[in-house]
């Protein structure tokens, strides 16, 4: 199998890992929350990802923008809270940004995901440091980037993700949250983990394992 | 928990059906979890269109009926709806003069309400304006948080702008009124005990018996500080003080909102309700409305909030217009 390019199959196979992730982490996710937030994260991405792999098990796409578009509506109407548009804006822009194709290579998922999180930047209006999802997805999308450009194939690409979006989420602990719900606790918001930083690692962690040559 | 509920999954499907039993004039989309006016919203009238978490009743669905409120989304308790719901709470209530979605600044209700003001406009080309109601001055580093939350001043935003509407004003004077109304009122709560959150089954924070919380939201997430339970008289100070602090009240006619968080008989809302009169007056804060009652709840939290308005003279003739809901009625 080339690694120079992702498939159609192989989105779904990272979308359906990332459900079992978070679903095996729901009550880390949840327990992560209920110290800086209100204590729904874990279930509320187990029901999202849940709802997202029945819908493209019911209907299956035939080409990316299809599939990431449904799944990003299907994570809206589903999840709820701060996390359903956020995590539903990032799949929306990404099936824009990747078009009707069948596969991607490693520029053109980084576009997209690139799209994608410059639409939760826009829909969010967080900033590095602020201790949100961000805070993972950016260094990691940052390491993605310099891989691809240095001509890494696509497994290492999303190894090296992988790993700097675990150090951008670990930096996440001392910071105090400057958005969301967590940002009212001020300083009592640090020294814990974020959760969607913690979610969005997953989300790497998820394409990480299904990339792996 | 001791609570009236058949379980703790379907209290909203159960409440709302309530609603539905008990309000001919209101309809309710138990699919969409929507609540709607049964009669359709008159051509050329702007549709007011609000909603949140559920429980904080009267808030939104209360809230529904002449004068008010075309129709209201609930989510579950205490979590944002979505944006189909709010779509659906649009294709329902819109005659063709726009949509003016109102929402209290918690971040998943201001981004959801976005979506769906987006979607709205691209799908249906339904013009859609919003208000995000942001008057809680306990939140005080509003450049390092999400922004003062959205609290009392929802109700008489809602009472006032869908008076506007009913008038007949257009999207964009309801919505520059909107905007007024939220630039002209701010509001503090306290309380004295946690709520209970019907799917978690105990309190969400643990409040010392002899302990009260100061600078509280609708949710149960903390206030400004803690401290010893202290008489209606000093905790009334401990809300008016930072009111007056933050926008200056004398000059004009106000209108003052005494909220019950839910667990708080009446009879101690009047008891606060005076002592926040004397301060007033002694501020020289001329009350001229007032509202003593549960109208923006925390479940069964016990405590209280105080809002208010400085209220021009538009405000007021709006204020007194005729209002025909669960919640609120008067001049019908």
């Amino acid at each position: 199998m080339s690694t120079s390019t992702i498939t159609l199959d192989q989105l779904i196979a990272w979308l359906s890992r990332f459900r079992d992730l978070v679903t095996e982490k729901q009550s880390y996710l949840t327990e992560l929350d209920s110290a800086i937030g209100d204590a729904d994260h874990g279930s509320n991405m187990t029901r999202g990802m849940s709802a997202v792999i029945e819908k493209v098990g019911a209907a299956p796409a035939t080409a990316a923008d299809e599939l990431l578009k449904s799944v990003g509506m299907t994570l809206v109407t589903s999840v709820g809270g701060a996390s359903g548009p956020l995590y539903g804006t990032l799949f929306l822009r990404m099936g824009v940004n990747a078009g009707p194709v069948t596969e991607l290579d490693g520029a053109a998922f980084g576009a997209a995901l690139r799209a994608g999180l410059d639409g939760v930047v826009a829909r969010g209006k967080a900033e590095a440091g602020d201790k949100t999802m961000f805070d993972a997805l950016s260094p990691a999308l940052d390491a993605w980037d310099a891989a691809v450009a240095g001509g890494a194939d696509i497994s290492a690409a999303a190894s090296a993700a992988f790993a700097a979006a675990e150090k951008g989420r670990d930096a996440t602990e001392p910071l105090v949250a400057r958005k969301g719900r967590a940002s009212y606790l001020g300083e009592r918001s640090a020294g814990h983990l974020d959760p969607g930083a913690t979610s969005s690692t997953l989300l790497l962690q998820a394409l990480a394992e299904t990339v792996a040559s | 928990m001791k609570k009236l509920i058949n379980t703790p999954e379907s209290v909203l499907a159960d409440a709302l059906a309530g609603i539905d039993a008990a309000h001919p004039e209101l309809k309710v989309d138990h699919v969409n979890r929507v609540i709607y006016r049964a009669e359709p919203t008159r051509a050329g009238k702007v549709a007011l269109i609000s909603g949140g978490g559920s429980g904080h009743e009267p808030l939104h669905g209360g809230f529904v009926g002449l004068g008010m409120l075309d129709a209201a989304c609930a989510g579950e308790v205490f979590t944002s709806p979505t944006p189909d719901q709010m779509q659906e709470a649009t294709k329902v209530a819109d005659s063709g003069a726009g949509v003016l979605h109102i929402v209290k600044n918690y971040t998943g209700d201001v981004m959801n309400f976005e979506m769906a003001a987006e979607m709205a406009e691209a799908e249906t080309g339904v013009k859609v304006a919003s208000i995000v109601v942001n008057d809680d001055v306990a939140v005080q580093d509003s450049l390092y948080t999400a922004g003062r939350r959205g609290v009392g001043l929802t109700v008489l935003l809602e009472k006032i702008v869908g008076a506007a509407a009913e008038e007949g004003q257009d999207l964009a004077a309801v919505t520059a009124l909107a905007h007024r109304v939220n630039d002209s009122g701010r509001s503090m709560g306290m309380a004295l005990t946690s709520c209970t959150v019907p799917a978690a089954g105990k309190p969400t924070f643990d409040l010392p018996d002899d302990m009260m919380e100061i600078g509280v939201g609708i949710h149960g997430e903390p206030g400004r500080h803690r401290e010893k339970l202290a008489d209606a008289a000093s905790i009334a100070k401990q809300l008016v003080d930072p009111i007056l602090a933050d926008m200056d009240f004398t000059g004009s006619p106000a209108i003052v909102m005494m909220n019950g968080m839910g667990g708080t008989p009446q009879i101690e809302l009047y008891i606060m309700y005076n002592e926040v009169a004397k301060l007033l007056k002694a501020a020289g804060v001329e009350v001229v409305r007032n509202l003593v009652g549960d109208y923006i709840t925390s479940l069964d939290m016990a405590g209280c909030s105080v809002t208010i308005l400085k209220a021009d003279e538009e405000m007021l003739k709006l204020w007194d217009a005729p209002v025909n809901t669960a919640g609120l009625r008067w001049g019908v």
